[in-house]
């Protein structure tokens, strides 16, 4: 039976995909900062699935103890889904450097260290797949969350290279591009219906994408066009623009 | 976040903050911050009965906590819904008690309309316990034994004792994830009836009945009745194989909402017509898999969109058996002769039933879907009238037009229930559309 390590497990769509995972005979691996926010999601995995479900203590923004997390672990993943994210406060972030940090950080730096040590693994073992949640916030910077979106810009640079870079030692790097996501993170926003996906959707296109080898999916397959128009504004309109 | 929102019935259309809830400790807060609110799980009842200015989701609450392997206990939260129970339950032989005609509803939602199907119990009789938050933020664990006036006040309750958090379920095991079914035509309303009074072991039944047939053929109807299959009854190798495992169905979609012209008096005739001689005379038996027999309309989504923008409503009644046969007739004969045209209308017979406020007990409901019209509604208050004559209720999942006077004389119990929910929520936190349209908040109507 193989086993999935999900870095940031608490996060709605992180928990989603691992009902999927556990339905499909997975056994799970559960890191969250705070460990007893999934207790409860570990007991209901364990129900649906006939594998085991265990919780442990990552923190993203803790870089020096990466390593050390994914030596302690007694089986080595099969696959890693890297799902944690800070949306934060943009405005916040404008003015005090914690926040802007704490955006970065946990976006750029933390997900790109501890999935260097799981790369490293993976290109040994020859085997794997690694799943980035990146956001479509990184195909253009916008106004109103370009701190947020310049990390996942960095982020998506990340993964396209890795994959380029694990190619040859067969181990998939899938691109999760979510759009409006009704989420834990967008809780209180105002969103389109439309063009907004549930976290249960989002798990199920995950599934699909890496059962199919995919490079990069979008989540609701409108975001291709949205994000296809966004990109080409030029930029002396795009600047003019209130987004 | 304010967002336009409405049940299944699409009407009426609402602008609600909706907010999703997450843990016990946040819903305290909320509560504590918010002057009215309903919880709201999947929204499959019809009317306005899971609407109210605030309104929290608990489908965000949607975790098993534990499974008793040896007695068939499942505990879980609110917001689970009765098709994750079957998805993981059926495959290890276990399979729900009661379930209604859908399976997208949450336990929570189940529990608080005390929904009903096609067996003779209703879904609060295997409720085993569950913790319900109330109005003071204090979380009540409550069953039978324990808190038990309570916890008889939640069931059916429609959330207005408590936001329910947990609830422990009975279920039942079975051999295999397939119904015997048989399929019986009935020429009238005298042949229907007298087929639910004999209808010795079957376990599930209902009936589709043509409510615009009239006169002689008043009545025509095709029940269908069945039995968990154990595995000799299966006869397909297939199967045999996997007795607990159904293949998935692909599903077809209803993309928009029908134009209003779609649904009339001919268009339901025709389909009524067409479903009857569709049905071969006298008894057939088959074996089909459980989504088949009891959720054939899960396999449309959003069916509720051929009803239009204007929406429908479903008119649910009860007749205790002392009238049933008086009653259904006179009430059927009145539909018909209306003319306001319902593609489904289905009888039922329900067994003794001991309950506080929920809807079911014994004796015949019928259940017809109609558009929302002006004239629809005059009708159903008349209606109203014969229902109540014969000593019937109507059932309040379904519910968006019934006035006071309906409530109070149908549910024998309604002024003690508003007395005792007036006691736990004295501020009248939880409140929905319904209970204020039913005037369950009102001191005139129960003191």
């Amino acid at each position: 039976m193989k086993t999935a390590l999900i870095l940031g497990a608490a996060s709605d769509v992180a928990k989603a995909f691992s009902k999927l995972l556990a339905a499909d005979g997975w056994n799970l691996v559960l890191a969250s900062r705070q460990p007893t926010d999934i207790d409860a999601l570990a007991a209901d995995l364990q129900i649906r699935c006939k594998g085991t479900a265990e919780t442990v203590a990552f923190d993203a923004m803790d870089f020096a103890s990466h390593a050390a997390f994914y030596d302690q672990l007694t089986v080595k993943p099969d696959m890693v889904c890297c799902a944690f994210g800070y949306l934060g406060d943009q405005h916040q972030g404008e003015k005090e450097s914690e926040e802007r940090r704490r955006i970065l950080e946990t976006n750029y730096n933390g997900a790109v260290n501890i999935l260097e040590i799981v790369a490293a693994d993976f290109e040994a073992r020859r085997t794997g797949t690694i799943i980035g949640i990146s956001s479509v916030a990184g195909e253009r910077g916008r106004q109103s969350n370009y701190l947020y979106g310049s990390a996942k810009a960095g982020f998506t640079a990340y993964l396209s290279g890795l994959r380029n870079r694990l190619y040859p030692a067969n181990v998939h790097v899938l691109t999760v591009l979510p759009g409006f996501m009704r989420t834990r993170m967008t809780d209180g926003m105002s969103l389109p219906p439309v063009v907004t996906a549930s976290p249960e959707q989002a798990a199920a296109a995950i599934m699909k994408a890496f059962k199919k080898s995919k490079n990069s999916v979008y989540v609701l397959w409108m975001w291709r066009w949205i994000m296809c128009m966004v990109r080409n504004i030029p930029e002396c309109v795009f600047k003019r623009l209130n987004t | 976040m304010r967002e336009k929102i409405s049940d299944w019935g699409n009407y009426p259309v609402v602008q609600a903050d909706v907010q999703h809830l997450r843990s016990p400790d946040q819903l305290s807060a909320m509560i504590s911050q918010t002057p009215e609110m309903i919880a709201r799980g999947l929204g499959r009842c019809y009317g306005d009965s899971a609407l109210s200015s605030t309104i929290i989701n608990t489908r965000t609450y949607g975790h098993f906590i534990s499974f008793d392997e040896q007695r068939g206990i499942v505990r879980c939260q609110a917001g689970v819904s009765l098709e994750d129970i079957l998805t993981v339950f059926v495959p290890r032989g276990w399979f729900l008690p009661v379930t209604p005609g859908t399976k997208f509803v949450t336990v929570g939602g189940a529990i608080a309309s005390d929904v009903h199907g096609k067996s003779s119990g209703s879904f609060c009789d295997y409720v085993v316990s569950m913790c319900v938050m109330k109005a003071n933020g204090e979380i009540v664990e409550c069953s039978a034994a324990e808190e038990s006036e309570f916890f008889e006040t939640t069931r059916g309750g429609m959330g207005l004792t408590g936001i329910i958090l947990e609830a422990a379920i009975q279920l039942i095991p079975v051999e295999t994830a397939y119904i015997k079914e048989e399929t019986v035509r009935c020429k009238d309303l005298d042949e229907l009836m007298a087929l639910f009074d004999n209808m010795g072991k079957w376990t599930y039944s209902v009936a589709w009945i043509d409510c615009v047939a009239r006169g002689s053929k008043m009545g025509r109807s095709v029940m269908m009745r069945g039995e968990h299959a154990v595995q000799s009854d299966l006869c397909d190798t297939r199967h045999q194989r996997h007795p607990l495992e159904i293949k998935q169905m692909p599903k077809l979609n209803v993309p928009m909402m029908f134009p209003g012209f779609a649904l009339n008096n001919w268009s339901v005739q025709a389909f009524n017509f067409a479903y009857y001689h569709h049905t071969p005379s006298g008894i057939h038996e088959h074996i089909v898999d459980y989504d088949t027999f009891f959720y054939p309309l899960d396999f449309v989504n959003n069916w509720n969109r051929i009803y239009g923008r204007r929406g429908f409503t479903q008119y649910q009644f009860l007749l205790p058996m002392s009238t049933s046969y008086e009653g259904l007739p006179v009430l059927l004969e009145k539909i018909s002769a209306c003319g306001l045209g319902s593609f489904l209308a289905v009888l039922k017979k329900f067994g003794k039933h001991n309950t506080f406020i929920s809807f079911p007990y014994e004796g015949y409901f019928l259940a017809l879907d109609f558009p929302v019209t002006k004239r629809c509604f005059a009708v159903l208050d008349e209606l109203d009238k014969l229902v109540l004559k014969y000593g019937g209720r109507l059932y309040m999942a379904k519910d968006v037009r019934m006035k006071p006077e309906m409530f109070f004389k149908g549910y024998e119990n309604a002024k003690i229930f508003c007395q005792r929910i007036q006691t736990w929520d004295p501020e009248g936190t939880f409140r929905s559309l319904q209970s204020k349209r039913l005037g369950m908040h009102d001191e005139r109507n129960f003191k």
